[in-house]
């Protein structure tokens, strides 16, 4: 392992070290634990390139070639890109017109409305998790558990106050009032997990610089917040996982303007009359995975990192 | 505001300056009262907004001035808290005293008899009583297995081995899927025709298996799905605390030829064991909220219904609010004094060692 000092080790973090070196053969083994583990979003994958009675056919069809004859007749299907396309536009009746589904307004509002309240929860529970951790307030303790309450009880008993008192704003079917709700809602994990990282740092480097005539405000932005990077990516993360896929409030509270894919995606399940359509819900879903799937691909590195900063030394 | 302002000069409680709370509220309260008295619900409710946003100025300037940082950094987060979740949550709260169906205009104050009802009527206690061993079996199956595959996994990934940041995001991606998804296509691979296990386990013995056809096969189902989805939440947290043990420690201990069981329970299990205990609680309280994979997959049937889906049903679909209130407090107070006891252990221990 190379022992270059990163600039973790000098603000005095453990360096991750307990990772020992294992060769092709560990590698093996991984991969055939995470291909069991990714099959059945595998098989959703494959699902999503194939026609409705290929999804449905006994014996399952697995693969989009024989491979030259390898693989029996009965096991391949013939891809097709139609499911993809549907997704955005189809004939709602057989033979009649091509429409548009509204998928692309439904992304773009999955997008927005996660990305915003993802970032507005970051920035106002950093700053109550420094709140918290360096100026603690009489009862500190009783907030962060009163905090974590409102986590606890099941959506639907919040809900039903919630819808009255949107109604009354007008603030039901549009984009603030979703977007507040669910700064809501991520604000409990964001300040329970970054106060953990406030927690881990050393006071000593922060008094130093209090001592040179530092502000707070400089205190907090050019000594303590480099140092959590790592711990705002992995809360980024989470935060956008859990609401990307919430689906109890985006279905009472969106219109049809600020509809999110969960939703559309519930009722392009249900809607036909014919069951469900197996291609077109796996379509839905694989284009849904990229854009999680690649933040969390470009952050993973700081996921692991921030996780361990944050919580282990408590 | 300003009308004040040229009445009198005195310094102190009418003194308009922008940390002057005392006088914010009390325009504030004035105000809002003005207002909700003259103009309909959906005016009056922004003309209130308002006054709160002009207090929280006020007090929010004097906290600057004070050099009160706690509070100041701390609003923001209560006050959107406040008004999204502590709020509708007192609301409730107060709604469970009343007999109220959101179909229904009327309200009556009723006390306790929500509570009463839930918990000694005759139907109803039995039912309860079901739905909470239900969660708990549900809570404990599912919480377990996801902590034994996140640690196996965990474990497995704690080594640097090539292409090793690739395979980790394959397991990663069960839990971004979206919940639909996940419980639609779990019903896809049990279903009894072209499902796949149907099929492989036709194949293996001829005969035609199905999954939910009991509540052993119904309830694994259920923890199937759940367990796959959220394993990789516990790995990840399990992963990070596995590689900040320090490597020194290891090779102490394999001079000093410590045996392996030895080794894990005295230098790996007290790094992993915060990391353990906080994927314990987050996952605990996940699980006894479960009501979305139930719904997709087996609609409560065979006895299978959870009380958070217990909840839905009686809110959403039979329309009696106040009763769903009162159920889900009583929910509620069994969860708060569960996560105290586990606070309460968690710091105990932690304080021993």
């Amino acid at each position: 392992m190379a022992t270059s000092t990163t600039i973790w080790e000098k603000l005095g973090f453990r360096k991750a070290s307990g990772v020992t070196e294992a060769g092709w053969g560990q590698t093996l083994l991984a991969g055939l634990v995470s291909l069991i583990y990714f099959l059945p979003v595998l098989l959703i994958i494959i699902t999503s390139f194939k026609v409705q009675n290929e999804a449905m056919s006994v014996p399952p069809k697995f693969f989009p070639t024989s491979f030259f004859g390898l693989i029996p007749d009965v096991y391949v299907f013939s891809p097709t890109l139609e499911n993809f396309t549907s997704v955005f536009s189809r004939a709602f009746v057989t033979g009649g017109a091509v429409e548009s589904t509204g998928f692309d307004r439904f992304f773009f509002n999955s997008m927005f409305i996660a990305g915003s309240s993802v970032l507005l929860a970051l920035v106002i529970g950093t700053l109550a998790a420094y709140g918290f951790s360096r100026y603690p307030l009489k009862g500190n303790d009783t907030y962060l558990f009163i905090i974590l309450t409102t986590r606890m009880l099941p959506a639907i008993v919040v809900i039903i106050p919630i819808i009255l008192m949107f109604r009354i704003a007008g603030l039901s079917g549009s984009y603030p009032g979703i977007i507040l709700l669910y700064t809501a809602f991520n604000l409990p994990f964001t300040i329970w997990m970054m106060k953990s990282f406030f927690d881990e740092l050393s006071l000593d480097v922060e008094d130093a610089a209090r001592i040179d005539g530092s502000s707070e405000l400089r205190v907090f932005f050019k000594i303590c917040l480099p140092q959590v990077v790592a711990g705002l990516a992995a809360t980024f993360v989470f935060g956008l996982i859990l609401t990307w896929n919430e689906f109890l409030f985006a279905l009472l509270l969106t219109g049809i303007d600020t509809r999110t894919v969960p939703v559309a995606m519930n009722q392009a399940v249900a809607g036909g009359g014919i069951g469900v359509l197996w291609g077109l819900l796996a379509a839905i879903e694989t284009l849904f995975l990229i854009p999680v799937f690649l933040v969390t691909f470009f952050l993973q590195n700081h996921l692991l990192r921030g996780v361990t900063f944050g919580t282990v030394k408590r | 505001m300003t009308m004040t302002a040229t009445q009198q000069q005195t310094p102190g409680f009418l003194n308009v300056a922008p940390d002057n709370w005392k006088l914010a509220i009390a325009v504030g309260l004035a105000v809002s009262i003005l207002a909700a008295s003259l103009f309909p619900a959906s005016a009056s409710f922004w003309v209130v907004g308002a006054m709160v946003a002009m207090v929280a100025a006020s007090i929010v300037v004097n906290a600057f001035r004070k050099r009160y940082y706690g509070g100041l950094l701390v609003s923001p987060a209560i006050a959107v808290l406040f008004v999204m979740n502590i709020f509708p949550l007192l609301w409730s709260l107060g709604l469970s005293f009343f007999a109220y169906q959101s179909s229904q205009q009327s309200m009556r104050f009723i006390g306790l008899a929500n509570y009463s009802r839930l918990l000694t009527d005759d139907l109803k206690a039995p039912e309860l009583w079901g739905n909470l061993t239900n969660t708990a079996m549900f809570t404990v199956l599912t919480v377990s297995a996801q902590m034994i595959v996140g640690f196996l996994l965990a474990v497995m990934f704690a080594k640097q081995f090539p292409l090793r940041r690739y395979l980790l995001i394959l397991v990663l991606t069960p839990m971004m899927l979206s919940v639909v998804a996940v419980g639609v296509f779990f019903s896809y691979y049990y279903d009894p025709t072209f499902g796949l296990i149907s099929q492989s386990i036709k194949a293996w013995n001829g005969e035609q298996f199905i999954l939910f056809s009991n509540k052993t096969g119904a309830v694994a189902g259920i923890v199937f799905a759940d367990a796959w989805m959220w394993s990789p939440f516990v790995m990840l947290l399990v992963l990070a605390g596995l590689v900040s043990v320090p490597k020194y420690l290891y090779e102490a201990a394999s001079i000093d030829r410590v045996g392996s069981w030895r080794r894990f329970w005295t230098i790996t299990f007290p790094y992993i064991r915060g990391l353990l205990m906080l994927a314990l609680l987050f996952r605990t309280i996940e699980a006894f909220k479960m009501a979305d994979l139930i719904i997709l997959l087996t609609k409560g049937g065979n006895d299978t219904m959870t009380i958070s889906y217990h909840v839905i049903r009686i809110a959403n679909e039979q329309n009696k609010t106040s009763e769903g209130a009162a159920l889900s407090y009583l929910l509620l107070f069994v969860v708060i004094v569960l996560t105290n006891l586990y606070l309460y252990i968690a710091n105990r221990r932690s304080r021993e060692n």
